[in-house]
This record gives structure tokens, C-alpha cells and sequence, in this order.
């Protein structure tokens, strides 16, 4: 990619100059998502639709995209609604920006959720304008005319006009109220549900640098910048000038910050201490760095031991919790009048995003203005976050948003934007950033640790009486490390009389964040593990014992707003009946009970409510004596509404999160050691391989009445306790810590 | 130093030290995009390229021991996406983020040039080097397979037009 070529000018120019025209909409509702519920402000103009004279139809992508299929999604949404042909659509992706477009982030599998309606109508509201454009001109009622492949047509006179002939009629009309626009059936949906190849395709399988890591622009060197192994660690001397006389080395520089002194690491703490070194080419910058020798004030964060952490959490499990997040009827009592009591200590590692493309920013500091390249999940985040390190105004940060090489949520943070921001400005040259694997690997936000000591008791019925959770993980005080939270409404609160969570944490010194389905991603492997147990205490066989568990819900007032602590995406609160539909269907589609499996194989379920989404996971493993797992077939079933919107999209990326899960359960885990990160790259940090993966992942959506919602997180995190429930039916051994490698199991 | 490349057909000069390794030449001096780097370490094979035709990790081979041997990239498979696996890969709509696929594709296309009609446990071997963070794995197979009867059919045609004429 090069920045020459500012293709969004080159755009306008030869629409206006070709006679065709750039529809502009107004869209308060668009304007009001995502702003906390206050009143919209004044309506604003979004841009996204451009029709050319030869019917060619531009629509904006908004989002940013990595690798979870938004690029195409949203504007399939308006070309349908609009009527026009997709191959006759070319998608642009829009710049950051919030005075023409809301909600340009990617988290929480929310593009979807957030923008069904908003993109439908944009589409609905350009259709309107054409009928409205061409009835004017053939002095015809609206009512008499259709539309079909971008062309407004009159039966009667059998008349017929293209959406190009007519855009210039366009120019000046007024947009059309939203709540007037008709939205189609879903049985007349043309491009919305049909499999639509990713748009940039073409461009991946021909090498085209369409990625953050390939955007160059004139005169820019390679940074490099050196930061302590322990996060605030400070330069007291180095070897600097020395690295500044190395070959290809152009520029070096100590950059020296206020230490973060918060109890609990901020979400997106900035800017850290470090040591910058600018090349000709990136391997002169990091060969430099070989050989930079700095001595490290590292600050109190050094003492950090995850062995330490792991033995304070053991002498907390045996103590007294620190405090209560919810108490309902009497846990305590009921577990004493319990037919059988089951009692377990659940773990899981700290582990890391490591998106394949490493983090990377290109940026340019001139006349007090910053221009920068990112694909970051929250550019809006990083552009207040440079603004506010370089004291200036986020006006003057234009933020373009480039085809990220996959985010999992390591993106949501911008610690690498406002590195090459500020590196481009001390330098006064344009300037492209590239952490190594191994930065990437020991400077993450990682998803937290923790251990979930469990009680519960099942009565002479088998059916749950009494759950308690003393739910051990990191903070200070009342307050959470980032996405170390446990809300007071996680499953099965409301569906067990007497429930009871309590927590306790400790102090971190590595940052942490929200990773694909955070808490999810481990609250699932926990508590459909332990209901597998309990299943098995009772007699019952695992599906219908979750059939009767979530038979059993308990009539409540509805949860706080925006409770639930799931790093800001709290969902609304499980419905029951979907979930159910989910589990039966997987049961049926997997032949549970009702096929008989060689000794050594078995089935096991897990099913998970996360981001809006209902996720029900069978998994067939085959165990051998050496404990290696071959995971033989998955059948997935989501309920994420009413509609898929890109069926191909939609079963790539399911099977992808089978796939990661996989990857988290049985061979990842991050330690910390002197406050350092001990794993480095790949090899100490694996994923699942094309060898490993089951020869079958089986995607079905369950279609229900509901508004649709997203997939990215919510089929990640059954996987992992359908797997572990399987290996115990296969094996008899009950495996409660993650990664199942430190337990024997690995991976065949 | 300066180096004598064959890359993808043409002959390229370059003036850099010997231990660069050519995953950093392609990329930063002559300026091919599409090998990407991953790791740096031999484990995810996104940086792989052909050496004579042979897939190797371009981010462990320093520049100096290339030599006059052929350098095939991605964007060396075919300008248009004509190759077989170019074409599988769009059919199959392989990638999520797309970022290791160039080093997915050059992977196949080595095993495709020496096996034509791989089998599951020909493509476990040849691919397994290239870790995919999405996991798009399932797909990849089912690309590889697409490619070789593409392959397949494509020489079946030409013999038939040679038999022909």
C-alpha cells in the first residue's frame, strides 16, 4: 500500500467529474448508538453510498476489519436494501472518522447487533430516494414503481431507468424519515444470507500489501523500540550511542514517561518508558537492538511470580473470601442438607492474543498534525490516546484504517499507535513501527488468570440445590484487574435457588485485557466442566441434565443495566428456551445417546451464553494410553438470531473458534517470573496445527425469531469443557486446570 | 555487499549485508509484500518461499547463501491468480484475516509441484509447518484438494489438446 495515492480523493474527483454523485444521509439513529443512551445529538450527514453513471455503486466500509468478515458484512446489509447488484458494488474502507460514522470499532461481536438496522436503512433510505427521483420524472406515483438490480422500473409503461441515470436527480432532495422506510422481507433478501466471498480475497491470494505491516510512505525509516521486560521499568543508562554509530542506524533516543502509579493497571495505560532506534530497513533497526545494552530501573513490579501468585491463591482458597458479589436463598444450608456434594478447585492460565501480523503503526508528525496508518479495534481509542501524549487536539490526528492480520481483542488497546506517534514526531520523520514476535509476545494485555474453588450439592431428585463459588483472581480492593471480573449474574445464578459468589484477588503487575469471549473463555471450561461433575454425581446423562437444569430458572427482576462484568459487553440476561433448542439440536445433529463409540472415544457437551449468542458444543475425542487426544469431529449449533448474514463468513469463522479453543486448552499458557514474561514466541505459547485439527467441524445456525447478533466470540467458548467432558467420558479422568498439556493430555 | 537475486523470474540487485535474512530483502528492499513476517524463529511459516522450488522459511535465510537459486514468492505463483491454488483458494473463500495464507499457499503449491494428488496425510505432513490463527485449517484442506484437481484437470486438458493437434 502506498500512501500516494489517496484513493478516497481520486474517488470523489472522478465521481463529480463523470456526472455522478456521492449520497449523503442523514441517520440520527446511526448517530445515537453506542452513546450510552443520551439524547442524539443534531442530525449529522454519513456518506456511504456513491452510484457512478455506468451503475457501478461504492458503499463505505466503516469498520475496522480483522479478519472477522465486517468488511463486506455491513455494506451487504445497504446493497440489499438499496437493490442493486453485488457484483456491481465496490467497497472503500472508510477512514476513522466520528462526524460521519458511529461505532468504528471492533469488540464484542457487536457489528452486527449494532448495525442491522441502521446499515438496512441507509440501503432502504437510497431505494426511496431513486423511486422518488424517477416517479417526479415519469409523473407517475411511487407506489406504481419497483426496483430490481439498480434500476427503477414502471410495469405499465414498461419504463426502466438506472440508479446512474438518475443519481444527479438526486442531488439537493431530502433524506427520507427513517421510520417511513419499508424494509424488506426476509424473503426478498438478494445478497443478505447468500455466501459472499471476502472482498479483499483477490487481493490476499495475489500478495498485495493490503495490510498494516505493508503500508510504506516516502522517506520513512523502521523503528524498533526497546522497552523493560517489567511493564513501567524505567532507563537509568545504555549503550545508546554506541547503537547510533551501527550500520543502517539513522536515529536513537531514550524516551522517558511519568510511571504508571495506578494500584490496578488502566485499560490503555499509553505510552511506556523505552528506547527507540530508527533503520534503513527493519532488520537494521532490530539487528541494532541485538546489541543495545540498557540497565533497567525496574521498578516494584519485579518481584511479580506467577509460582508466588499461584501459592497466595492456594492459601486464599483455604481462607476466608475477601468479599460477596451476590448471595441468593441460603448456599451454606442447603449444601448441608445436599443429597451429594461435589467440591473442586478450577484453574486457568494468564495467556496471550499473538495475532499472527505483529503489532505495527505507520505514522507521519508535520505542522502539529499527525497522520497515521493502524489496525487497531479502536481507532476512535487510539486517536484520543494520541492526542492526549502529543498535546494535541484529535482533530489534528487523522487515523486511516488498514486490514488487520487478525485481533482477538489485542487490538482494543494502542500502546503500538501512540508508540509510532510520538517515535514519528521526536524523530521528524515519517516513521513505520514493527514489534517483534517476541515484543508482541511478553508486552500483551493478557487474558487474566484464575482459580474458581466450587461447591454445590444436588438433592435425592438430582437436581441442583445449592452452588457457591469462591471466585479467586486478580485486583486491589474492589477493583478488578482488566477482565478479571466475575459478574454477579454468571450461569447458573437464577437458575439455582441457593447461590452464592464470593471473590478474592491479588495484585498484578502485567497488564491485562479482553481476549475473543473474554471471561467467557474460561468461565465456560469451569462451569459446564463442573456441571458435567455434578451430572455424574446425580446419575443423569449430561444433555438432559442441563435440559432440567435450565428447565429450572427462577422468575427475577431484570439485572442492572450494564452489569455483569464481562469487560463492558454485559449481555442481557440468558433466555432459557433458545439455549435449550441449541443443546437438543447439537445432541441430535452429534447422535448423542444413540450411537455406541469404541472403547477409547467419547462424546462430551458444553454450552455457553456470551455476547447475545446461544453456543452448544459436542465434541468426539479418541484418547489413546499415552493420553494423546485426537479430537475426531465437532458439531456446533448457534443461535444468533433471525438471520446469517454471510453464511460463508459465518461457518469460517465458528470453525475458527473451535479451532482457537482448542488452541487455549491444550497448549497455552504465559508465566510471569522476576515481573518478566517468561514465553517468548510460538514455541513456548503453541496453537493447534493443520495436523490437529478435527478432520470435521460441523456449523449449523439454528435460526429463531430474534434480531440477529454476532458470532466472532460467542462460539469460542463451549468448545473447551465439551472437549474436557469428553475425555473424562473417554478416560475417567477429571482434568480441572488449563492448559490439559501440564496434565498429560496433549494433542495427537 | 551487493547480491545477484533471481526473484520470480527477473534478476534483482541488492546492496545489503550478507546475514539479512531475503524474508527482509523481498520485503523491505525490493519491496514484495505479499511474504510476511510472523515469528522470526522458524515456527509459523508465514515468511515461506520457494528455493528451487522447494518451500523454505525466508525469515531463516540470510541473503547471502540464496546464491543464483530461483526465489519464488506469492506474487511469482501468477500476476493475475491464475495458479491453481490462487484459483482454489478463492473458491473455497480460504482465509479469515488472510495474513499467513501467502505462506499457506506457498506451502501447497511446493507439495503440489512434487505430489499432484496429494492425500490427507501427504498435505498433514507438507502443511503443518504454517499455523493459522484463525484457524481456517479445515478450509486449507479442502483448498489443497481443490488445487490438485484443478491441477489434475488442467494437464488432462492440455494432453488431450496436444493429442489433438
Amino acid at each position: 500500500m502506498k500512501t500516494q495515492l489517496n484513493r478516497r480523493s481520486f474517488l470523489k474527483v472522478s465521481a463529480a467529474a463523470g456526472g455522478g454523485v456521492l449520497l449523503s444521509f442523514e441517520a440520527p439513529e446511526l448517530l445515537a448508538q453506542g452513546r450510552g443512551g443520551a439524547p442524539a445529538p443534531p442530525p449529522q450527514v454519513s456518506a456511504f453510498i456513491t452510484v457512478a453513471p455506468n451503475n457501478i455503486v461504492t458503499i463505505v466500509s466503516k469498520n475496522p476489519e480483522v479478519g472477522q468478515g465486517v468488511r463486506n458484512m455491513l455494506p451487504m446489509m445497504i446493497a440489499d436494501e438499496l437493490d442493486v447488484d453485488w457484483k456491481n458494488v465496490r467497497l472503500e474502507q472508510a477512514d476513522f472518522d466520528d462526524t460521519k460514522y458511529v461505532g468504528q470499532s471492533a469488540g464484542g461481536s457487536t457489528a452486527t447487533p449494532n448495525n442491522w438496522n441502521p446499515m438496512r436503512q441507509v440501503g432502504a433510505a437510497g431505494r426511496a430516494m431513486f423511486v422518488s427521483a424517477a416517479a417526479k420524472s415519469w409523473n407517475v406515483p411511487a407506489s406504481e414503481l419497483t426496483t430490481s438490480s439498480g434500476k427503477v422500473l414502471h410495469a405499465s409503461s414498461n419504463k426502466s431507468i438506472t440508479y446512474g441515470e438518475l443519481a444527479p436527480k438526486l442531488v439537493g432532495m431530502p433524506t427520507p424519515d427513517f421510520s417511513t422506510l419499508k424494509l424488506k422481507d426476509p424473503s426478498e433478501y438478494k445478497i443478505i444470507g447468500t455466501s459472499h466471498q471476502a472482498y479483499d480475497l483477490h487481493q490476499i491470494v495475489l500478495g498485495k500489501p493490503i495490510f498494516g505491516i505493508d503500508v510504506t510512505t516516502p522517506g520513512m525509516l523502521y523503528a524498533v523500540f526497546e522497552k523493560c521486560g517489567v511493564f513501567g521499568g524505567k532507563v537509568v543508562s545504555s549503550n545508546i550511542e554506541d547503537i547510533k554509530k551501527m550500520p543502517g542506524i539513522k536515529q536513537a533516543f531514550v524516551i522517558e514517561r511519568p510511571p504508571v502509579t495506578d494500584p490496578v493497571i488502566p485499560r490503555d495505560p499509553g505510552l511506556e518508558n523505552g528506547i527507540a532506534i530508527l533503520g534503513e530497513t527493519w532488520w537494521h533497526a532490530q539487528s541494532a537492538r541485538k546489541k543495545l545494552v540498557v540497565k533497567w530501573e525496574e521498578g516494584p513490579r519485579a518481584t511479580d511470580s506467577s509460582t508466588a501468585h499461584a501459592a497466595k491463591a492456594a492459601e486464599m482458597i483455604a481462607g476466608t473470601p475477601q468479599r460477596s458479589l451476590r448471595n441468593d436463598g441460603d448456599a451454606e444450608g442447603a449444601l448441608k442438607s445436599a443429597a451429594k456434594v461435589v467440591e473442586a478447585t478450577y484453574s486457568y492460565p494468564h495467556i496471550a492474543h499473538a495475532p499472527l501480523e505483529p503489532q505495527n503503526c505507520t505514522a507521519i508528525f508535520k505542522d502539529g498534525k499527525v497522520e497515521l496508518w493502524t489496525n487497531s479495534q479502536t481507532p476512535g481509542g487510539g486517536r484520543q490516546l494520541v492526542a492526549d501524549t502529543l498535546g494535541i487536539t484529535t482533530k489534528d490526528v487523522k487515523v486511516h484504517m488498514v486490514r488487520g492480520g487478525g485481533g482477538f481483542g489485542r487490538r482494543l488497546t494502542n500502546d503500538y499507535m501512540v508508540e509510532a506517534a510520538y517515535i514519528a514526531k521526536q524523530a521528524g520523520v515519517p516513521v513505520k513501527l514493527l514489534w517483534s514476535r517476541e515484543d508482541d509476545m511478553t508486552h500483551d494485555y493478557y487474558r487474566p488468570g484464575g482459580w474458581q474453588h466450587l461447591q454445590a450439592g444436588v438433592d435425592a431428585n438430582g437436581k441442583i440445590v445449592a452452588w457457591k463459588n469462591h471466585f479467586v483472581s486478580f485486583g486491589v480492593g474492589d477493583t478488578f484487574a482488566q477482565s478479571a471480573a466475575m459478574g454477579p449474574t454468571e450461569f447458573p445464578q437464577r437458575f439455582v435457588p441457593n447461590y452464592s459468589l464470593q471473590a478474592s484477588v491479588q495484585p498484578l503487575g502485567i497488564r491485562t485485557g479482553a481476549l475473543r469471549a473474554p471471561s467467557s473463555n474460561a468461565f465456560a471450561f469451569v462451569i459446564q466442566s463442573f456441571i458435567d461433575e455434578l451430572a455424574h454425581a446425580a446419575g443423569k446423562d449430561p444433555v438432559a441434565f442441563r435440559l432440567e437444569l435450565l428447565d429450572s430458572a427462577i422468575p427475577q427482576p431484570a439485572p442492572p443495566a450494564g452489569g455483569g462484568g464481562r469487560g463492558g459487553f454485559a449481555p442481557p440476561g440468558l433466555n432459557p428456551d433458545r439455549m435449550k433448542s441449541v443443546v437438543k439440536l447439537v445432541a441430535e445433529r452429534s447422535g448423542w445417546g444413540k450411537t455406541t463409540l469404541p472403547k477409547g472415544s467419547a462424546l462430551g457437551i458444553g454450552f455457553h451464553f456470551s455476547h447475545q449468542g446461544y453456543f452448544a458444543e459436542v465434541a468426539q475425542v479418541k484418547v489413546d494410553a499415552a493420553n494423546k487426544v485426537r479430537i475426531e469431529k465437532v458439531w456446533v449449533v448457534g443461535d444468533v438470531g433471525s438471520q446469517i448474514i454471510n453464511p460463508s463468513g459465518a461457518e469460517n469463522l465458528s470453525q475458527g473458534a473451535v479451532v482457537d479453543g482448542i488452541s487455549e486448552m491444550f497448549s497455552q499458557e504465559i508465566t510471569v517470573e522476576k515481573g518478566r514474561v517468561v514465553q517468548t514466541n510460538y514455541d513456548k505459547h503453541g496453537m493447534v496445527r493443520l495436523a490437529q485439527t478435527p478432520p470435521e467441524i460441523d456449523i449449523h445456525y439454528l435460526k429463531s425469531t430474534f434480531s440477529p447478533t454476532g458470532i466472532g466470540e460467542p462460539a469460542l467458548p463451549p468448545i473447551l469443557p465439551a472437549v474436557a467432558n469428553a475425555i473424562f467420558s473417554a478416560t475417567g479422568k477429571r482434568v480441572r486446570s488449563l492448559p490439559f498439556s501440564k496434565s498429560g493430555f496433549t494433542l495427537a | 555487499m551487493a547480491f545477484k537475486l533471481n526473484v520470480n523470474g527477473q534478476t534483482r540487485t541488492v546492496d545489503v549485508p550478507g546475514d539479512m535474512p531475503l524474508l527482509w530483502v523481498l520485503r523491505d528492499v525490493l519491496d514484495l509484500k505479499g511474504t510476511k513476517y510472523g515469528c522470526g524463529v522458524g515456527q509459523c511459516a508465514a515468511c515461506t518461499v520457494h528455493l528451487n522450488g522447494k518451500a523454505i522459511y525466508a525469515c531463516l535465510t540470510p541473503v547471502s547463501s540464496v546464491g543464483t537459486q530461483a526465489v519464488t514468492t506469492l506474487e511469482g505463483l501468477s500476476a493475475d491468480g491464475t495458479h491453481p491454488v490462487q484459483i482454489a483458494w478463492q473458491d473455497i473463500d480460504v482465509p479469515q484475516c488472510g495474513y499467513c495464507q501467502a505462506g499457506q499457499m506457498m506451502s501447497a503449491a511446493a507439495l503440489l509441484a512434487k505430489t499432484p494428488k496429494p492425500t490427507d496425510k501427504d498435505i498433514d505432513a507438507a502443511m503443518n509447518r504454517n499455523l493459522c490463527r484463525c484457524g481456517t485449517y479445515v478450509r486449507i484442506r479442502k483448498a489443497v484438494h481443490k488445487a490438485a484437481e484443478l491441477t489434475t484437470s488442467a494437464s488432462a486438458r492440455t494432453v488431450q489438446t496436444a493429442s489433438k493437434e
